[in-house]
């Protein structure tokens, strides 16, 4: 049966809220490891969960990216395991080097907390095998530093590489200023490397995979984890 | 050589492309309409400031240089840096 690692790190508080999800909606096999236990690479994927890891202080990430487990989850991105970080974690891959480019602060200068529309632009990660191009699901954000950048002259490169994965885009689909919560460059709200097999997003899918929880009983963010299990399930068979 | 304590100081900014919406805010917001419109810039950033064990100040300064490269003080994706002795 297949086996997840979610990684605690200090400040990390959307881990209970991802594992929730990953054992009881999609029935992961999961284990919460605190990033100092994660010494093998012994799972068959890997999710960093969102929080404040390390207080945000320097960057957000950029303390925690030096965690030993970043050895770890390093190994196993390069055999191709699925690796997958959300929010802060997301940020801990960027600054650990996993995923090209920079999270910067909002440029409003504010949180930001609110729904927004992500546009799949790529379905051939691990994460997004089950979405259509081009689709749009409802996700919410949560974050202070969200706002993605990577030099304007990389771009291209990184969309002729199918590395950007979601864009916030409009009510009509588009990827308009007005949806863009935070500033990222060219509506960025997840990318992956070039592989596909590693991917981050800011906005937090955990919280859009229960009814309950999204204002229109919709559960856009599951289509995230079951296609993780997708691909998981898969390579067991 | 003077073997001894410096204290340096490393300034994190981020590049001009990345944008400095902090620094555009304290100058459009505070320092001009404050009425300082000799002011033509401003610039956030972070300051860390060290004391550094070391034989020299260049040696301080190598030091710190390192470490910022090794330990990423900064994202060179997205920041610059300078590092200066300052005592």
């Amino acid at each position: 049966m297949v086996k997840v690692a979610l990684i605690q790190y200090p400040g990390s508080n959307c881990d209970l809220d991802a594992l929730e999800i990953l054992r009881d909606v999609v029935k992961a096999r999961t284990d919460l490891v605190w990033h100092k236990d994660l010494a093998h690479d012994d799972y068959d994927a890997y999710v960093l969960p969102g929080g404040f890891s390390y207080g945000d202080y320097l960057r957000a990430g950029a303390i925690a990216a030096t965690s030993p487990s970043l050895r770890i989850v390093k190994e196993a991105a390069d055999g191709g395991k699925p690796v997958l970080g959300i929010c802060n974690g997301f940020q801990i891959l960027v600054e650990a080097g996993l995923l090209p480019g920079a999270v910067l602060r909002n440029s409003t200068l504010r949180f930001a907390c609110s729904w927004t529309r992500l546009r799949v632009e790529t379905t051939r990660t691990p994460f997004t095998n089950k979405a259509e191009k081009g689709q749009v699901l409802k996700i919410p954000i949560a974050h202070n530093e969200g706002r993605y950048y990577l030099d304007k002259e990389r771009i291209p490169e990184l969309e002729r590489s199918q590395q950007i994965v979601f864009r916030y885009v409009s009510e009509e689909k588009e990827p308009t200023e007005e949806a863009n919560p935070n500033g990222s460059i060219d509506n960025i709200a997840g990318i992956c490397n070039e592989k596909g097999n590693v991917m981050g997003l800011m906005p937090h899918p955990e919280r859009a995979s229960l009814p309950m929880l999204s204002p229109d009983n919709q559960t856009d963010g599951r289509i995230i984890f079951d296609s993780m299990m997708r691909t998981l399930r898969g390579s067991e068979a | 050589m003077t073997p001894g304590s410096y204290v340096v100081e490393v300034i994190v900014e981020n590049k001009p492309l990345a944008g400095d919406p902090e620094g555009e805010t304290i100058h459009q917001n505070l320092i001009l309409k404050g009425g300082y419109k000799q002011v033509t810039g401003v610039r956030a950033g972070k300051l860390l400031r060290m004391n550094i064990e070391a034989n020299s100040p260049e040696d301080a300064r190598a030091i710190v240089r390192k470490l910022s490269d090794d330990l990423r003080i900064y994202n060179p994706a997205a920041h610059t840096i300078q590092i200066r002795i300052v005592g």
